[in-house]
């Protein structure tokens, strides 16, 4: 049902193309059977899928990772709720300050969050830590978070949770049986796209994370440095096929361009 | 609009601001300072007063040399996007809904994939070991790889991959709020395609274009893994410069210097274009 011409659907396919041609190489090169950059023209192997056991920091800085982005996305949501409710609910004076305080770190280029966490941390005695590492990434992540509780506080009736005061229910309970629900698909969706930024954020991290507390980003940009060889594209690969499925259920339960568009804005 | 106490939304957001306090303010007021502090080889960085540090930036052409490159490379990636950004969010808006889904999948999936990745294809397809020049040197077609790695034009092209994303997304928004009629209006009124587009379509679609830019600009212009990795060692820009006087030379008061000098010029070029794209295009903001 197109209304494109051939010329635009031709330009349509090379963008489409351009923009996975990258990510299709990485995935390809990863099953190359040679001990060499290349693609598996002589038939696929596992054997660079195999060397990443063979490389135990890789492992470590995936779990690392994992639990650096479900914590900091957790006390992200944690502190986004309340401030979403604060801006959505009411007028008051610095309100417009405050939140353009909290999407701040959007607007703030990462290299520098990352300089100013590491001359901070150092000076209190946190450099190199992991709590340092989750405070750093708390902050990053909050814009994210806090833009998509916001969009679904601000589509709340206050009528319903009127409604709820008037037939006797504590304060308590009309935040835990009414606002909470009303605005969980908000919560879920800024939590996992929280989620994503902060398994991905390298620029900053690179500063923080010390070598006893590196991420899977930090520790495959530290190794491309060095040299390029299929172990590297292996690893992409997973990451890869791991963002791929977590796209797909992001995209069945919120659908992909609403999680965007309330996103993807500066 | 409610019965509830005065304080009520300072108690309810008075946690996260003092987070920020803590963790944002004060560490960016910490960085603005150390770049007045003064440092030495072996004496380490020592908390006095000085202009040093801005003084060298201002005096050795480097880092004049670097912020250019930084800029130029960011405006090159901002017009590259836009010119392939804003005819896909065109075709994008046109297509049915089922293709659409499809294609949106492929073009906003990479912004979830981390950038080293990204980046790492680019290396992979264009690196002078790279697929696309092996295969050109099999073919005979060349005979010394195409330079790509450690060159500008790698830069610029990877950053382009990463950030096209951003302004298909800037313009997409901006394309949906268009009323479908007024198209058909120009069409049945005997405007051609092409007159419909220039005339209709593109002043409705400025503003989308505009912020979708200044996006893909302030990213650009900060962005780090790409250029590191493209760049390598010798094609420096701002960020990557930064990177390597705090953690290599270790001259920390330096690196701050650097920061806060692209800080401060992205916060400048950002509030300005918000505030001149506002004041010119307030009618369709609302």
């Amino acid at each position: 049902m197109s209304r494109n011409g051939s010329l635009a659907t031709a330009f349509h396919l090379l963008f489409v193309t351009f923009m996975l041609a990258p990510l299709a190489i990485v995935c390809a090169v990863a099953f190359t059977p040679e001990g060499y950059l290349s693609l598996p023209t002589n038939g696929f192997s596992l054997r660079w899928f195999r060397q990443i056991l063979a490389y135990p920091e890789f492992l470590r800085a995936f779990w690392a990772s994992l639990w650096l982005a479900a914590l900091s996305s957790t006390i992200a949501i944690a502190l986004s709720v309340p401030a979403a409710l604060a801006i959505a609910r009411y007028r008051f004076p610095g309100r417009e300050a405050l939140t353009a305080l909290f999407l701040s770190p959007l607007m703030v280029p990462h290299v520098v969050l990352g300089i100013a966490f590491l001359r901070f941390f150092t000076q209190v005695g946190l450099a190199g830590t992991f709590t340092g590492l989750v405070l750093s990434h708390v902050i990053v992540v909050i814009p994210f978070a806090l833009r998509l509780v916001l969009a679904a506080s601000y589509g709340i009736d206050a009528r319903i949770e009127h409604a709820a005061v008037s037939l006797g229910a504590s304060p308590m309970t009309v935040f835990r049986r009414v606002t909470i629900p009303l605005i969980l698909p908000g919560v879920v969706s800024g939590w996992m796209l929280a989620f994503i930024n902060s398994f991905d954020e390298v620029t900053m991290t690179v500063f923080v994370a010390s070598p006893a507390t590196v991420t899977l980003p930090v520790r495959m940009f530290l190794y491309i440095q060095d040299n390029i060889d299929p172990l590297i594209a292996s690893v992409s690969a997973c990451l890869i096929a791991l963002t791929a499925v977590m796209l797909l259920v992001l995209d069945r339960i919120f659908g992909l361009d609403r999680l965007f568009v309330g996103a993807g804005k500066g | 609009m409610s019965e509830r106490p005065k304080a009520a939304p300072y108690l309810l957001a008075g946690p996260t601001a003092l987070v920020f306090l803590g963790l944002v303010l004060i560490p960016l007021a910490m960085t603005v300072l150390l770049s007045f502090y003064d440092w030495g080889q072996y004496k380490g960085i020592v908390p006095e007063w000085t202009l040093k540090n801005w003084r060298e930036m201002v005096a050795d052409d480097y880092f004049a040399s670097v912020f250019l490159r930084t800029f130029r490379i960011a405006i090159l990636v901002t017009l590259a996007c836009v010119a392939i950004g804003v005819p896909e969010a065109y075709i994008l808006n046109r297509l049915s809904p089922g293709w659409r889904s499809v294609s949106l999948l492929a073009i906003l999936g990479p912004l979830l994939v981390s950038v080293v990745a990204r980046t790492l294809g680019w290396a992979l397809l264009f690196g002078s070991t790279g697929v696309v020049n092996q295969g050109l040197m099999k073919l005979g077609l060349i005979a010394a790889p195409l330079p790509f790695m450690f060159t500008e034009t790698g830069v610029i092209v990877t950053l382009t991959h990463v950030l096209a994303p951003f302004m298909v997304l800037a313009v997409w928004a901006a394309l949906q709020r268009l009323d479908p009629q007024v198209e058909n209006a120009a069409g049945s009124l005997g405007a051609s395609a092409f007159t419909t587009w220039r005339r209709v379509i593109l002043p409705q679609i400025v503003p989308g274009v505009l912020s979708g830019s200044v996006i893909v600009f302030a990213l650009a212009a900060s962005a780090f893994a790409s250029p590191a990795i493209i760049g390598g060692r010798r094609l420096k820009v701002a960020a990557t410069l930064a990177y390597d006087e705090f953690l290599n030379t270790l001259n920390w008061p330096l690196g701050a210097a650097v920061a806060t000098l692209l800080l401060v010029a992205l916060v400048a070029i950002i509030v300005g274009s918000n505030r001149l794209i506002e004041r010119r295009y307030a009618q369709v903001f609302e």
